[in-house]
């Protein structure tokens, strides 16, 4: 029994303009991971590798215990995969593509709950594709993953482009999902609210390489940002927990690494007097991992 | 189960830090009753559509102020203390206090000082709402 959604052991894949370097990563069953990086980053990349759509040039890959891309067939059956370009056909009506699917997976087909996602996404069965709003061809492709219950899904930026409520709906129902905790969700974008929101990791993904990956709560424990004031003489520098000094004034804006009260402590006896300490979004800690490892790599 | 939570992502806390005082006014008001078994981690990330590790992490803190037992695979339950509701009050007010002695701290004013000040607002308040 492996009770790893899917595992990636130093994956490394080489284009002429970008490479995907020693990825290694991991996902337990029942978990929800958001994968966080700047378009070009590699997170496409990534996830054809999962799906066995693109094939490493070196390195493991296990999805549901399957090796992929040699057992890609028994794990596909079992993974659902949405991305932007879902190849839906236009002429068709939801309903026929739902037939469709029941067919392929007639076992595996849950009627009810595709019933249920009709209403809840707020759809109509015999609409045609080219007549839907970018926001129903999303909640449409999504609708016809679900009700196969796939135990991994796997989304490209589901919610980009969405609406604030096609956004609420989509989120809503990913977590309904994870209800039954064996199933697993993988899913990339660059919308930082909803990874924060949904996601228990965290994996931030810059250049082909990953930056960081961890809970997310240990991230937000991680970082602060500190407003402290000063009067004239201080010797507050970027040190190992100090990542960045905005100077404004009297007033300094601090990002911290790694904050406790002995930094604290040290940043009073350099003399600032410390206004406020307050956590960071996701996005300000993404920027913030990022600009660390940059600068690592090129001191 | 019915949406028990009001969450906000502008609130500049961490989720967590949400729940737990939502968990916390649930107790406090009695709609959590002392002994009653509480919803799942899980139950409750899909209920309020908040991810399973941060619900998780509200239930430890929970449990490391006594405020919540854990019941190793049975569930989790409101802690049976007559005094928890005072545990509960106590623990926010002190920890607003704590704040306030750090922030004298860093301007230096003494602990005297601040009681002087403290029974001075105090004293204000009085005569703002006469």
């Amino acid at each position: 029994m492996n009770d790893k959604a899917f595992e990636m052991i130093d994956v490394s894949r080489q284009y002429e303009h970008f490479s995907l370097q020693s990825i290694s990563l991991h996902l337990d069953q029942g978990g929800i991971m958001g994968l966080i990086g700047p378009n070009g980053a590699g997170k496409s990349t990534l996830i054809s590798i999962l799906m066995g759509l693109v094939s490493a040039d070196c390195g493991d890959v296990t999805v549901l215990g399957h090796r992929i891309p040699a057992f890609q067939v028994l794990a596909k059956s079992d993974i659902g995969y949405v991305s932007e370009d879902m190849r839906l056909y236009k002429n068709a009506t939801l309903d026929w593509h739902m037939e469709f699917i029941r067919k392929v997976f007639p076992e595996k087909w849950d009627k009810q709950y595709a019933d249920k996602l009709l209403t809840e996404f707020d759809l109509i069965p015999n609409q045609k594709m080219k007549g839907m709003s970018h926001g129903q061809r999303v909640k449409a492709g999504l609708l016809l993953i679900l009700a196969r219950h796939p135990r991994l899904l796997i989304l490209d930026e589901p919610t980009t482009g969405l609406d604030p409520v096609a956004r609420k709906e989509v989120n809503n129902q990913l977590m309904a999902v994870l209800a039954d905790d064996s199933r697993s969700i993988l899913f990339s974008s660059h919308n930082t609210r909803d990874v924060e929101q949904l996601s228990d990791h965290i994996t931030f993904i810059d250049r082909g390489q990953i930056v960081n990956s961890d809970d997310k709560e240990t991230f937000i424990e991680k970082w602060r940002r500190v407003r402290l004031t000063v009067d004239g003489k201080h010797n507050i520098t970027m040190n190992t927990h100090i990542k960045e000094v905005v100077e404004i004034g009297q007033t300094l804006s601090l990002v911290i690494h790694d904050c406790n009260d002995q930094v604290l402590a040290d940043l009073t006896d350099r003399g600032g007097h410390i206004q406020q300490v307050e956590y960071m979004s996701l996005e300000e800690i993404f920027v913030a991992e990022v600009e660390t490892k940059r600068q690592r790599r090129t001191s | 189960m019915k949406k028990i939570f009001a969450l906000s992502q502008k609130d500049g806390r961490p989720m967590y830090l949400q729940i737990m005082e939502q968990i916390k006014q649930l107790v406090a008001q009695g709609d959590w009753a002392q002994g009653e078994k509480v919803p799942s981690i899980r139950e409750l990330a899909v209920a309020t559509s908040v991810s399973v590790i941060t619900v998780k992490r509200a239930y430890q803190e929970l449990e490391r102020e006594g405020v919540l037992v854990t019941q190793q695979g049975i569930g989790s339950f409101v802690a049976n203390n007559e005094n928890l509701n005072d545990l509960i009050i106590h623990n926010e007010i002190d920890k607003h206090l704590k704040q306030a002695l750090s922030h004298a701290g860093n301007y230096g004013i003494s602990v005297t000082d601040l009681k002087k000040r403290l029974q001075q607002l105090s004293e204000q308040k009085e005569s703002d709402n006469e």
